[in-house]
Parts: C-alpha cells; structure tokens; sequence
C-alpha cells in the first residue's frame, strides 16, 4: 500500500512539475512553427513570473497579476519580432539579449522595490492560486484504484495544472486543423511561397509571437502566484530551455513535446525523491550530482538517440521580401 | 530600409560610428531602467566614473575586470565566427578553474615559471573538455550548441559544488573552497609591480593575467585571420554549404572552434585562481562568462573591438560597485540588465539605425565629390 500511494505522489508531483514546461513548449511551438526561433522562453517566463507576483501583490487578485504577466510577456515577444523579423537581427541573440536583460531586471527591480535581496513580498490566500479540488474527491478517497486516481493524482493540483494539459489539444486543433494553423506551418518551412499566395509573411510571425507570449505566461504566473508564493531571483531555472529541448525532442508537435515535458516532470519529481535516499549498490548520490539529473536528461535526448530532430525548414531565416 | 552600396561606406562609418548610436542608445535605456529603480541616472554615472577612473586602485579593478572580459569575450568570438553561439562560457571558466588547481596543486615541486605555463596549459585543456561534448553533439547530431551548453553551465555548477562540497574542499574550513595554492605560486600582483618602482597602493586583484590576455588576443586575431585554419572555420561559419563543396569538413571546424572557445574562456579560471583567490572559491565565475556575449558583439567580434568593449564592461562593473555602494536602491543586477541592454542595440538590432546612418555619409561623401 505504501508502494501505491509513493507511486500515487510522484506522479502527482510529475504533473504539477510538468506544468510550466507544458506551456513553455506549447509557446515554442507556435513561434518556432512560424519560424522564429525561440530562446527567449526562459527570460519571457522568469519576466511573467516576476510581474505576476508584483502586480498580484499590488492589485490583491492573482487573475489581475495573470492579465499584467500576459501583457509584459507578448511586450517581449513583440520585442523579439521586431529585432528578429522587421530588422532582421540574429534571432538567437535577440533571445540571449531578452534573457540577460530580465535576470537582470527583475532582480534589480525586486531589490530597488522591496529591497530584499531580488525576492517579492509574500503572497497572501487572496493574492495567490489555490489548489482546486474536483468534486467528490473527498467522497472517492477511499474507494480502491479510482480514489487513488482521481483524488490523489487529479485532484488537488492548481488551476494551471489544468489549463496546461487542456491547452494541449487546443493547440493541436489550431496548429493542425485550422487554415490559420496550416498558414503557420507553411511560413516557417516555405515563406516566399505563402507571401505569393498573398499571406503577410511579417503578420502571420507576429501573430504567432504573440499567442506564444500568452502562454508562456502563465508558466510563469504559475511559478510565482501559485507553487510558490513570491518571486526570488533566478526562479525559472532553466525550465525555458529543458521545455525547449522538449519541443526539439518532440518534434516540434504538441502531442510528443507532452510526453517530453512529462518526462522532464518525472525525472525532476524522480530527482526530489531520491536526495538522501540510500539506493541499493549504489549508496546514496551527493545531492549536488542528482539535482544535476534533468540537465543531462536535456542533453542525452538533444543528442537524439532516439532519432533525428528536423526543425522547419525556414526557421531563424528572417524574410527578406523580393522587390 | 534603404539599401547602402556597402562599398563606399566607409570603414569609420560602420565599425565606428554605428556602434556608438547604438551604445548611446543602450546607455539612454540603461539611464531609464535606473530611473525606475529610484535613483538618479546623471549621478549614477558620476559616481561610475569616479570608481573606474577616480583613484589608482579602483582604476586597477577596472584593469582586473577588463581581463575576465577579454578572455570570454574571445572565447564567444571565435566560436562565432563558426557561427556557433557558445553561450557556456560560464561553465568551461569554471571546469578551467579546476584545470588551474589541480595542475597548480599536483605540480608544486616543479620551478614557479614552469607551473604557471603548465597551470595554463591546464585551464585550456580543462575548458576545452567542457566545451567539446556540445560541440560533438552539435557536428554529429545537430544539437543546438545553445541548449547544451548552458545545459553544460548548470552541470558544471552542480559538479563544482559537489567536488567543493564532498572531495577537494579544504576541511579545516567551514566555506565550500579548497586549501590555498602555496604562496610561490600566486601570480604577481598589480601592487608588487608598485611596489618595485617604491609606490605603495591599497589591494587591487590586478595581476599578470591583464597580459595574459594580450597575448590571447594577439593569438586569436592570428589564428582567425592569419592561418589557414581560421580561414576555413570562417568560411563554414558564412557558408557551410559552399563550405563543403571546397571541401572543407564543417565537422572538424564546429569541434576545433568550439574546443578554443572554451579554453580561451578557462582562461578566466587563470586570472581568478592564480591571480586572484588563489584557491577554488564556489562560484568564482560570478556572470563573467555571460558578460562575454555583450563584449563580443560589441566589439564586432574581433580582438581590436573585444578590447576597448571589455574596458567599457571593467567601467560599468567596477563603477558599478561603486554605485551599488552609495545608492542602496542599485544592485549588481541592475548592471546584468544592463548588458542585456546592450546585447539587444549592439547584437540584435544592429541594423536599426544604421541603413540610415550610413546613407547619411554616403550622402554627404558623394556632395564633396560632386562639389
């Protein structure tokens, strides 16, 4: 029994860890699909992070916090298009600028504001997320197999948790289904031939910046206004770019990037549960080496051994319209 | 945009000119982000340059910090010129650091002269190392070097805590650091130097390692304009298609190029370990690594630009504590955002401005002419 419900909790932890990761790469895929290149899903989710918790704290409602998050992470995201798609800069330095410059400010701006040391002040109930529980969860508890499943692994978790899972197959839907989703797809492998089927090459990426800047979003406001209840320095951790290497791994689909996302999730929760656990032969890792675990899971999949990654064809290629 | 006969614009105009409206502009935002904060932009900048250029021990720091900048900023140059973006250059100075060490701790009865060049020996190789795995990944698997070697910068900070923590620390100490190297071995200082010619200064980190990076950037600007070698790495970096056709192996070129990058940016752990804490203290490569970046594209990637570029940096850091000092609403993070600042002008919308600048002395050019 014990077993069951050790299994129950880590894969209850897989899916609240995943959660910011899921958004990430869904928010990859609409900009990398468009061909833009994407690194700037690290800096866009520690900005949204830093000012969900700020505006949550200031207007006392974590949605209100979610809108301002929302409004500064498509801001960046315009930012990006404008250096990457109308000046036709380097898209990858464009990133690696957004990136800097938000480690940067966030804590500048933390330590200027509240003056302790890059974290914001602490969150009360009404300015935070709280843990949604799903109807009869209480009642189910009990009952074998299905109580374990519904009400220790579903219920219980963040609305984000929620949202992230469902934005999956609304972004499959969009990116696979639609003519605006086929439009997408077809300006990040072949731009000229959509601008002579009349389709505003410039437009479609901007438009595709800019969902990515909401759903990036809320993987921020889910790390501060939710799991935690402030912003501290540095708090994404990485997490843009392991949700990148997920959508490579995935093939820059929806569906695949989730199992990727889920099996980043896993090993981070995996990692959790081991530190300071005496393995059988092995004794116990140093916490340092298996804090390190989700990294070279990063690395051992970019290297593909499970088979090659084809990025669309025209991506971080700014469009040059002939005259 | 206007296009520009690149022809008659001249060298002054785009390697000069541009690159200062575009810093200017950096600086004018930069002056906002302060203004933001709580403080005042105009004093910030008195006070930033009194403590770089005030006195001779705050201009010895900006010395100091300018060697850190030379080193990553090469470092992010030469692989750049392969057009591979080495953003790991925090992790290859740190595992260089561990090169240093260990070379410097395990080789104390060879002559100091002899250790110094081997402990060098040691920080390329070991930096080298770090940077060769991405690199591989990247030739043979198409693995963006960007993913994995800042997947390399957290592995190599796990890894480094880890040894401080559990191997190599120095046990009769509380702090994650390791014993200090014997005294012989510290590099000479900045006040040694002072003291010869009789002037006597306060501490400053400032030791050989400034000239050090000299030389690297005499040696990079050979090798990528004067050898062969660099020849190809750069014609793969402008066009490995045509690259392959001339027969050229991009594979060998991605994994040469990105071994010297991270050996130049080990070179920090050099200036740090022998010249500085004399010891492996956790996390001595403090953002350096980052900073590089700004450097590089700054300076245009090459070595005459990456120096001037890693002084305006020893400006901004060292007059920067100075700031963080006297106004309490500024952290040093406030610089990091700083150079994002200027990657964003300088790097990614380099060409904002510049079709119209150059337009302008093209214009006026051809009005002498004419005239």
């Amino acid at each position: 029994m014990e077993f069951l419900s050790d299994i129950a909790s880590l894969i209850n932890s897989t899916l609240r860890i995943s959660t910011p990761l899921v958004f990430a790469a869904m928010a990859g895929i609409f900009a990398e699909r468009s061909g833009v290149i994407d690194f700037s899903l690290e800096g866009k989710m520690l900005m949204a992070a830093f000012v969900a918790a700020v505006g949550s704290y200031f207007l006392g409602n974590p949605w209100l916090g979610l809108f301002l998050a929302i409004i500064a992470c498509v801001s960046l995201s315009m930012l990006h298009g404008f250096a990457s798609v109308t000046y036709k800069g380097d898209q990858v330095v464009s990133c690696v600028a957004i990136n800097i410059l938000i480690i940067g400010l966030t804590t500048a701006l933390a330590a200027a504001w509240f003056g302790q040391a890059g974290l914001t002040p602490t969150l009360n109930e009404d300015q935070r997320f709280l843990e949604v529980n799903l109807p009869f969860a209480k009642s189910l508890k009990d009952v074998p197999i299905i109580g374990t499943i519904y009400s220790d692994i579903l219920s219980g978790h963040y609305i984000f948790v929620y949202l992230a899972y469902l934005t999956v197959p609304l972004v499959f839907w969009v990116v696979f289904k639609t003519s605006f989703g086929l439009r997408l797809r077809a300006v990040g492998e072949n731009p000229s031939a959509v601008d002579t089927a009349g389709i505003n090459v410039f437009a479609m990426r901007y438009k595709a910046l800019a969902i990515n800047g909401v759903l990036i979003a809320f993987a921020g406001a889910h790390l501060s206004t939710a799991v935690n209840a402030n912003f501290f320095r540095e708090m994404s951790a990485g997490r843009g770019y392991l949700a990148l290497a997920a959508m490579i791994f995935g093939k820059w689909h929806p569906k695949t990037a989730l199992v990727a996302c889920l099996l980043f999730g896993f090993t981070d929760a995996l990692q959790i549960r081991l530190q300071g656990v005496e393995l059988p032969a092995i004794g116990e890792i140093p916490v340092q080496l298996i804090q390190a675990l989700p990294y070279v899971l990063t690395v051992v999949l970019l290297a593909g051994f499970v088979g090659k990654a084809i990025a669309p064809n025209a991506i971080g290629q700014p469009y040059i319209k002939e005259r | 945009m206007a296009t520009v006969d690149k022809s008659k614009v001249p060298w002054w105009v785009s390697n000069l000119i541009v690159p200062l409206v575009n810093l200017t502009l950096a600086l004018f935002v930069s002056g906002l982000f302060i203004f933001i904060a709580g403080e005042n932009p105009y004093e910030a900048v008195k006070l930033i340059i009194y403590g770089s250029f005030g006195y001779i021990e705050g201009f010895a720091y900006t010395l100091y910090y300018t060697t850190n900048f030379i080193f990553t900023g090469l470092a992010f140059a030469v692989a750049f010129h392969c057009r591979l973006f080495n953003i790991g250059g925090e992790g290859q100075a740190y595992i260089g650091g561990l090169g240093v060490f260990l070379v410097a701790i395990n080789f104390s009865f060879l002559p100091v002269p002899i250790v110094w060049f081997l402990a060098v020996g040691g920080a390329v190789v070991f930096g080298a190392a770090w940077a060769f795995i991405p690199a591989y990944l990247q030739a043979t698997r198409g693995s963006h070097v960007v993913i994995t070697t800042i997947m390399f910068n957290f592995i190599a900070a796990s890894l480094m805590v880890f040894l401080l923590v559990d191997v190599i620390r120095d046990t009769t100490q509380m702090g994650p650091h390791t014993v200090a190297l014997p005294k012989e071995q510290w590099f000479p200082s900045f006040e040694d130097f002072a003291a010869l010619l009789g002037i006597k200064i306060r501490y400053s980190p400032l030791n050989i390692s400034f000239l050090l990076a000299i030389v690297a950037s005499v040696f990079v600007w050979f090798l990528v304009w004067k050898t062969r070698w660099g020849y190809e790495m750069r014609a793969v970096g402008h066009n490995t298609q045509a690259a392959i056709y001339a027969g050229i192996s991009p594979y060998k070129n991605i994994i040469i190029a990105m071994c010297i990058s991270g050996g130049l940016a080990g070179l920090l752990g050099v200036n740090e370990i022998l010249g500085v804490h004399h010891k492996i203290v956790a996390g001595f490569p403090a953002g350096y690594g980052f900073t590089g970046i700004a450097v590089a594209l700054m300076g245009r990637n090459h070595p005459i630009g990456i120096f001037p570029a890693a002084f305006l940096f020893g400006i901004l850091y060292q007059g920067g504590s100075e700031v963080t000092f006297d106004m309490p609403n500024i952290t040093r993070y406030m610089f990091v955002a700083v150079q994002g600042v200027i990657i964003l002008f300088s790097g990614a919308l380099e060409n904002l401005f510049r079709p119209q600048i150059e337009n302008f002395f093209v214009n006026r050019l051809n009005l002498k002419a004419n005239a």
